[in-house]
């Protein structure tokens, strides 16, 4: 096992300093190379989830281990990529990804890496505009090759491209999987979208709200590239939707209880 | 375009009216010279050079005093910014202090420096500083969790993180707060200049108004006025304008 998630819980105290849960007892093996999306409703925890495991969140009780270390803080071997591409804007596309590459190498060294990342994200011309002047999907992109610059054995991805048009999403899923098949890393993913998880992932996880837990562990069999098994990928949809559905109607339910009682 | 015309026509008809009000005697040139003989004082002033001189002494006040106050305020902003401890303490104090008119604390100056120079310079120092450390502050606080988050995947923290992530991000507010700087120091090095001793223009409006001398204080005033209007407007709102463009901050 690569990623090892034991035991893991999170609590946090709310206005009235009364603990809530929002993860409770995840369990969680990954294998390395392992394309695995964490799949849920808002409010299930998994964007928390991958912040302890990117070290950015402590977890109130259990552990992460990976390659057999224990997770405490973030380090270099988990690339992280955000909803919003958090690129630095003081910095030119070629100088936001060498940043993670300041100090361990040369400059040319590091330029040259930042380079064919880059090339893989299909922004090998953008290396001298500032983040202002490129598009939503391309901060995106250049987020990414910031991350697999320092290459590290983990992608972790929060909703990469939540805040992205159709479109522009599309295209990125299926640059997404080259690179993970050029790569070989190992990536979480966390989405809110089942079809966007089945036409990415060798595996999807589950998770039910309140407290956060895993519902389910589905694998996906599908050969790629997926688009012409389309019969196979509604089947998948409708076993997650028959998992979802309940979470759904909770959250739907605790809001009209919430708009009502205010 | 609109605009321009709007403010030429206004602009020409303050002219008219002062300059005819000069000529028809509507008051006494000692209560306000006519816009002729303004002129002709300001082009005497800069050919015995007493006016470039005094120029010269100002800016060297002011870029000693707004120098030191950009560095004192930067450092204080940090602190402030980065320790909660010293925001709920010393914080206050800058707070109350920022609301003092830095001239009032000239005569301290005095009596710590003596009547030259360097209380002048004392006193534009404490005009830059307090509203430099109080943007400094918010541009620390203000610094996304994004970025910082970001970075921290990549491996930098403490001093690095700062250096490389913090500092930079907050420079809107750097900025900001270095145009606010300069317009107080600049505020304060006139009044203490028109209180103390010379060279400088504040020293020579209050000069020219002992020896009733309206037209080279008129000249002096839009000296000064034009000075600031010029470093504000060419300068700072500029490099303001760039910055928040750069920094995706425009609305």
């Amino acid at each position: 096992m690569f990623i090892q998630i034991n035991e893991v819980n999170k609590q946090y105290n709310d206005k009235e300093n009364q603990p809530v849960d929002v993860l409770k007892e995840i369990n969680l093996s990954i294998d390395k190379g392992q394309f695995v999306s964490i799949l849920g409703p808002s409010g299930c925890g998994k964007s928390t989830l991958l912040s302890i495991v990117a070290g950015l969140t402590k977890t109130t009780s259990g552990q992460i281990l990976i390659d057999g270390k224990t997770i405490s803080k973030p380090g270099k071997d988990r690339g992280m990529v955000f909803q919003q591409a958090a690129l630095f804007p003081w910095l030119t596309v070629m100088e936001n990804v060498t940043f993670p590459l300041k100090k361990e190498m040369k400059k040319k060294v590091a330029e040259t890496s930042a380079l064919k990342y880059l090339q893989m994200v299909q922004l090998g011309k953008y290396l001298s505009h500032y983040p202002h002047e490129l598009s939503g999907g391309m901060q995106q992109r250049v987020a990414i090759a910031r991350a697999l610059a320092m290459n590290p054995e983990t992608l972790l991805m929060d909703e990469p491209f939540g805040a992205l048009d159709e479109q522009t999403r599309s295209r990125l899923h299926l640059q997404l999987e080259n690179i993970w098949m050029e790569t070989k890393k190992t990536i979480l993913f966390v989405t809110h979208s089942i079809s966007e998880s089945i036409k990415l992932s060798d595996r999807i996880i589950v998770m039910g709200t309140k407290p956060g837990t895993i519902l389910q562990d589905i694998t996906v069999d599908i050969p790629r590239p997926r688009e012409e098994y389309k019969k196979e990928i509604l089947e998948i949809e409708d076993h997650i939707m028959s998992y979802l559905k309940k979470e759904i109607d909770k959250v739907v339910s605790e809001e009209l209880e919430y708009a009502n009682s205010h | 375009m609109q605009t321009a015309i709007k403010r030429m026509i206004f602009f020409a008809a303050i002219i008219a009216f002062w300059e005819l009000g000069s000529r028809m005697e509507l008051w006494h040139p000692l209560i306000f010279p006519s816009l002729s003989s303004v002129f002709s004082a300001l082009a005497e002033g800069l050919q015995d050079k007493t006016l470039i001189y005094d120029l010269i002494a100002s800016f060297k006040r002011l870029a000693v005093g707004l120098a030191i106050s950009l560095v004192i305020g930067t450092l204080i902003g940090i602190l402030l910014g980065k320790s909660k401890t010293a925001d709920d303490t010393l914080g206050a104090v800058i707070l109350a202090l920022q609301s003092v008119p830095s001239i009032v604390w000239l005569p301290i100056a005095i009596m710590w420096f003596g009547l030259n120079e360097k209380a002048v310079i004392f006193v534009t120092i404490l005009g830059g500083t307090f509203v430099m450390a109080l943007n400094m502050r918010t541009g620390i606080k203000n610094v996304s969790p994004l970025y910082i988050k970001a970075a921290q995947t990549m491996g930098a923290n403490g001093i690095d993180l700062f250096i490389r992530v913090i500092f930079p991000a907050s420079i809107p507010y750097v900025v900001t707060g270095s145009r606010l700087a300069w317009a107080f120091a600049w505020r304060a090095l006139m009044a203490g200049e028109l209180l103390s001793t010379g060279p400088g223009l504040g020293y020579t409006l209050r000069y020219a108004s002992d020896f009733g001398r309206m037209d080279i204080v008129i000249g002096v005033m839009i000296i000064i006025g034009a000075i600031g209007m010029i470093v504000d407007q060419l300068i700072f709102q500029r490099i303001e304008k760039s910055v928040i463009k750069k920094w995706g901050l425009e609305s």
